[in-house]
């Protein structure tokens, strides 16, 4: 009886061996975490507007196993970035880093911000100005208050 | 004074399309890489039609060459087959091919059909040296100089038009200087 337990134990434990082969995704949860997490901040090239994580295109599941191949084998995030950059450019980040070629992309919104708030006090400061500085001509005056004078009567 | 108020909206719009225009002539697809001017990638692969021998990076050095990632499944490769295959016959750049992420036999079969216009194909099964060579799209095309750098990429299809307009040139500049 004690032996076919064991003999029953050994096989469970077998196929449990055997499943563990099959998973192809990291059983480690820490890593899985840190593995998605990077992905997330990862632009895959196929399909230009998704990330990594999001992707199913072949290419990002291959980078998919490739980060968590690197994450496993001890490289940081900085070093699996760097990784993709060589290889993609800093196109594969949706976190540009600021160097000359992306100034536009991280200032260019606040310069047209700045360029419509001003233009919007130039214009208001020069309309107080206009309305504050033309008084009424005669004809204006004596049209408003004939104007003044219909609505008395007609109360 | 009125009239060239009412021009701002105007010229705001004439700009707005001219920007929007400009930007439709793009390809979004074509990412400058940064492997331009870096030394190729080193891969050392089986070749697609004899699992025994391999190929790499090193075998073409002193070489100007021209390496043209494709696959059977790749609709463009396809279309720029002819193309390749034109360049290949004409004997100024020897073509390596790297076959991304296919099966042998199908890219041996689709070789057969449509014509080799490669010295040798490198089985890239698993798509790892394709990563290093930052490939998203295939086809992709590199010019590789004779010190083993690369100095051209192009991404999506050869048409005559690269082939005359870039591709030449550079390979006559490479071997000229080199």
């Amino acid at each position: 009886m004690r032996k076919l337990l064991v003999l029953l134990l050994g096989l469970v434990l077998a196929g449990s061996a055997l499943a563990k082969e099959a998973t192809p995704a990291v059983p480690d949860p820490a890593l899985e975490k840190r593995a998605v997490k990077l992905e997330e901040q990862l632009r895959c090239l196929v399909c230009q507007n998704q990330t990594i994580a999001d992707s199913h295109a072949e290419l990002a599941m291959d980078l998919k196993k490739e980060i968590r191949e690197k994450l496993k084998a001890g490289m940081s995030e900085d070093q699996i970035t760097q990784f993709l950059v060589a290889r993609y450019g800093d196109f594969v980040l949706y976190n540009p880093p600021v160097k000359a070629t992306t100034v536009p992309l991280w200032f260019g919104p606040f310069a047209l911000l700045f360029i419509a708030v001003a233009g919007l006090f130039y214009y208001l400061l020069r309309r107080r100005h206009a309305t504050a500085q033309q008084p009424l001509s005669e004809a204006e005056q004596a049209r408003v208050q004939a104007l003044l004078d219909a609505r008395e009567e007609r109360k | 004074m009125l009239r060239a108020r009412f021009l701002i909206p105007a010229a705001i719009f004439i700009l707005l399309v001219v920007v929007l225009g400009i930007g439709l002539t793009l390809d979004p697809r074509e990412v400058p890489s940064p492997l331009i001017n870096k030394p190729a990638p080193p891969f050392n692969l089986a070749q697609l039609d004899d699992p025994n021998k391999t190929i790499s990076q090193k075998d073409m050095l002193g070489k100007v060459w021209m390496l043209n990632v494709w696959a059977s499944w790749c609709v463009s490769c396809r279309e720029e087959h002819p193309t390749v295959l034109a360049l290949a016959r004409s004997g100024v750049v020897p073509v390596i091919g790297l076959n991304y992420k296919d099966e042998r036999a199908d890219g041996l079969a689709w070789l057969a059909r449509l014509g080799n216009p490669y010295q040798i194909s490198a089985y890239d099964h698993d798509g790892r040296v394709g990563i290093d060579y930052g490939v998203y799209g295939v086809p992709e095309t590199y010019i590789i100089d004779k010190a083993g750098v690369i100095r051209y990429k192009r991404i999506g299809a050869v048409t005559p038009e690269v082939v005359r307009d870039k591709i030449l040139p550079l390979v006559k500049e490479l071997n000229g200087n080199a």
